[in-house]
C-alpha cells in the first residue's frame, strides 16, 4: 500500500473514537441531505406528475384573433385609440394533418394528439353541468394522458355516441356506466350519448368538467367537419417543454403553450422549494466541512511531533500533505456511504409511516442513483476541501520545532 | 580530513530579530568515517542547534555544512529532505517512534516515506535490522508495547535501516536506566564496528562520552575542547 494511504488509514484506525465521532457527524449530515433531497424531489415529481396527469406538455392552437381596423390610418385620417378585443370563436387549425406530421419530427416530441376542445353542457333529468367536451383520437390521446389507468368504472372505448366522463361530474349528474346523458355544445348542437367510462385523473377541475368523446363525434358537435382545435404534445423531458414549445411555434406559426407557462405559479413554488433545499444542503455541507476540518486540525496538532519525525527521516512534505488529504477524503467517502444508507432508510421509513386515507404515501420519496452519487461526490469533495488547511499546516511544519515542541 | 563524512565550516547561527542571540559562533568541525563523536557541553551551549544544522533540520546563518561531499547550502528544501533521508539517521532521546505503528513498520518508515511504495526488500531489510538490534521476536509489537530500552533499540534500527553513513543521536540514553543505557551504547558501538557507521552523540552522561572515540565540547556556541579518548577510557565499565 502506498505510504500516504497506509499512514492515513492507520491514523484513522488508531484514533478510533475521534474517527467514529466525525464519521457519525458526516453520516448525519449526508443522511439529512439524502433524506431532504429524496423528500423534496419526491414531492416535486409527485406534484409535476399530478399536474401533467391531466394535461399535455405542449398545446398548439390557432393564434388569438386580433381586431383588424376597417380603415388604415393615414396622414389625414386618425384612428380612435380604443380598440375592442375580438371575440374568440372556436376555429380549426389549418392543414392540421400536415402540422401533426411536422411536430412529430421535432426533437424531443414523443407523442402527438389532435383534438377538439370546446365548452358545453351535460344534462340528465334536472341536473345540468357546464362541461369541457374533448374530442380525441383514442390511441393518440392515450399516449398523451393515460386515461385507461385512471378509470374508476367502465372502459375507455369511444364509439360513435360513447363518452367517458370525470368521476365528480358522474356524481353531480348521478350517472353510472351505461347511463345516457344529453350533451350540448356551445355551437348549439346536442346529442344523447352513453357513458362507457368514468375516470378520476386526480384533478378536481378535470374530474368535474371533462367529457371525452371521439374526434369525429366532437367535430359534429362543434360543426367542424374534419377539423381540430388543438394539437397536444408529449415530450421526453417535461422540463424541456418550454424549449420544445418555442421550437414548434417557430416551425408552425401556431400559438404554442407549454405546461410550464400555463403552470408558472407551480414552477415558481418548485423553484423556491429547490432553493430552500440547496440552502439546507449548503449549510449541512458547511457543518460537515467544519467538523472534518476541526478534527483534522486537532489531529495535526496532536501528531505534530510524529509529523516532525516523518519529515526528519526523509518523508517529503507532499506525502505528509497527502496523508491528511486522504484522511479527509476517506472520512467523506465513508460518511457518504453510511449517511446515504441512513438517509435512504429514514426516507423510506417516513414514506411508509405517513400515508393518506387511501393508504398511498402522503410524502412519496424519490431515491435514485444520481442522488447517492451527488451525496458521495459532495461529501468526498467537502472532506477533501476541509482537509486542505490542516494538510497544508502539517506539510509546512518545521521538523526541528515539531520534534522539540510537539 | 580527507575521508570526512561531515565537515562543518565556520558555522554561525543566530536567532531573533533586532537583538540577536548567537547560538553557534564560528564552529568548524570535521568528522571522519567510522568515528563515534560525543558532543558535550552545558545546557544552552549549542549542542542541539549544531545537531539540527548537521541534521539539515535547520540552516546556519552563515558558514556551511558539507555532508558526504555535498555542499548542503546549495540545496533547496526538497533537496535537503532527500539528502536527509538517504545519508542521515536520527536517534532521539525520547525515541520518537510512531505509536500507531509496529516495530517493523517504524523501521521501514524512512525508506517507505521516501520511496512511497513498500517493497519486499524494504521489509526484509527492516526485519534484518530489528534482528540485528536483538528484537527479532518483537517485530509486530506496537511501539507502545515495548520497554524504554527496546523502543530505543527500535529507534536505532530505524536510524540505520537505510545504512546511512552518519547517524545523529540526541541524548539516546538520556531517558534510560544505567543498564539500558549501557546496552544501547554497546549496540551503537557494535553497529559502528560492523557497518562502519559514523555516530555523533549528544550526551550529558560522562560515562557515555568517555566510551566514544572523540569528545567535542561546546561552550557558549564555540568549540571549547576537541580530543580523542584513550583506550582505557573507552573500555566498558
Amino acid at each position: 500500500m502506498p505510504f500516504e494511504w497506509f499512514v492515513a488509514l492507520r491514523y484513522l484506525r488508531d484514533g478510533k473514537g475521534q474517527t467514529a465521532l466525525i464519521l457519525a457527524a458526516v453520516s448525519v449530515g449526508v443522511s439529512v441531505i439524502v433524506f431532504l433531497s429524496a423528500l423534496i424531489n419526491g414531492l416535486q415529481t409527485s406534484l409535476v406528475d399530478k399536474t401533467l396527469g391531466s394535461q399535455p406538455h405542449v398545446t398548439l392552437r390557432m393564434p388569438r384573433q386580433a381586431p383588424r381596423p376597417l380603415v388604415e390610418p393615414t396622414a389625414s385620417v386618425a384612428i380612435a385609440r380604443r380598440i375592442q378585443e375580438s371575440s374568440q370563436r372556436l376555429q380549426s387549425i389549418d392543414q392540421w394533418p400536415e402540422v401533426v406530421s411536422t411536430v412529430e419530427r421535432v426533437p424531443g416530441v414523443i407523442a402527438v394528439s389532435p383534438s377538439i376542445t370546446g365548452a358545453g353542457f351535460a344534462v340528465r333529468s334536472d341536473a345540468k353541468s357546464a362541461v369541457v367536451i374533448r374530442g380525441v383520437e383514442q390511441e393518440r390521446f392515450l399516449a398523451i394522458i393515460d386515461v385507461r389507468k385512471k378509470l374508476v368504472g367502465g372502459r375507455f372505448e369511444l364509439g360513435g355516441g360513447d363518452v367517458a366522463i370525470g368521476s365528480t361530474l358522474a356524481k353531480d349528474l348521478g350517472v353510472g356506466v351505461g347511463d345516457k346523458i344529453r350533451l350540448a355544445s356551445s355551437e348549439g348542437v346536442d346529442d344523447v350519448v352513453t357513458v362507457v367510462g368514468i375516470f378520476s385523473l386526480g384533478n378536481e377541475g378535470v374530474d368535474k368538467t371533462w367529457v371525452i368523446t371521439s374526434l369525429r363525434h366532437a367535430q359534429a358537435l362543434y360543426a367542424l367537419p374534419g377539423g381540430v382545435t388543438t394539437i397536444e404534445l408529449k415530450v421526453a423531458d417535461v422540463f424541456e417543454a418550454e424549449h420544445v414549445a418555442v421550437d414548434v411555434r417557430g416551425r408552425t406559426g401556431l400559438q404554442s403553450d407549454s405546461w410550464m407557462k400555463i403552470n408558472a405559479d407551480l414552477l415558481a413554488g418548485l423553484s423556491a422549494q429547490s432553493s430552500s433545499k440547496n440552502m439546507i444542503q449548503f449549510f449541512v455541507a458547511l457543518a460537515v466541512a467544519l467538523g472534518i476540518a476541526s478534527v483534522l486540525i486537532v489531529s495535526v496538532v496532536q501528531k505534530s511531533r510524529e509529523i516532525g519525525i516523518l519529515r526528519a527521516v526523509g518523508t517529503p512534505a507532499r506525502r505528509v500533505l497527502m496523508v491528511f488529504l486522504i484522511q479527509g477524503g476517506v472520512l467523506g467517502v465513508l460518511g457518504s456511504i453510511t449517511g446515504s444508507a441512513l438517509g435512504a432508510l429514514l426516507a423510506k421509513g417516513f414514506e411508509s409511516l405517513v400515508r393518506d386515507a387511501n393508504g398511498a404515501p402522503k410524502f412519496p420519496v424519490q431515491l435514485d442513483a444520481s442522488l447517492f452519487a451527488f451525496a458521495a461526490a459532495l461529501a468526498t469533495g467537502v472532506g477533501l476541501l476541509a482537509a486542505v488547511i490542516p494538510a497544508r499546516n502539517a506539510s509546512r511544519l518545521d521538523p526541528a520545532t515539531a520534534i522539540r515542541n510537539g | 580530513m580527507d575521508d570526512a563524512v561531515l565537515r562543518v565550516e565556520d558555522v554561525v547561527k543566530e536567532y531573533g530579530k533586532g537583538v540577536k542571540t548567537r547560538a553557534l559562533d564560528h564552529v568548524t568541525l570535521a568528522v571522519g568515517a567510522g568515528e563515534i563523536t560525543a558532543l558535550v557541553g552545558p545546557s544552552g551551549s549549542g549542542k542541539s542547534t549544531l545537531l539540527n544544522i548537521i541534521g539539515l533540520l535547520d540552516r546556519p546563518t552563515s558558514g556551511r555544512v558539507v555532508l558526504g561531499g555535498v555542499d548542503t547550502s546549495t540545496l533547496d528544501e526538497r533537496g535537503l529532505t532527500a539528502l536527509r533521508g538517504r545519508r542521515l539517521g536520527f536517534v532521539f532521546q525520547f525515541h520518537h517512534l510512531l505509536p500507531a505503528f509496529t516495530a517493523v513498520e517504524n523501521v521501514m518508515l524512512p525508506a517507505w516515506g521516501d520511496g512511497g511504495v513498500p517493497s519486499a526488500d524494504m521489509r526484509a531489510g527492516a526485519e534484518a535490522m530489528l534482528r540485528e538490534v536483538g528484537l527479532g521476536d518483537r517485530m509486530s509489537y506496537r511501539a507502545t508495547d515495548l520497554s524504554g530500552g527496546q523502543q530505543q533499540r527500535v529507534a536505532i534500527a530505524r536510524a540505520l535501516a537505510r545504512r546511512p553513513p552518519l547517524v545523529l543521536a540526541d541524548e539516546p540514553t538520556g531517558n534510560l536506566d544505567t543498564v539500558s543505557s549501557a546496552e544501547v551504547f554497546a549496540l551503537m558501538r557494535r553497529l559502528n564496528r560492523e557497518l562502519r557507521t559514523t555516530f555523533i552523540v549528544v550526551t550529558h552522561d560522562p560515562r557515555i562520552a568517555a566510551q566514544c572515540d572523540r569528545i567535542v565540547e561546546l561552550v557558549d556556541g564555540r568549540v571549547h575542547g576537541d580530543r580523542l579518548t584513550t583506550a582505557e577510557e573507552r573500555a566498558p565499565p
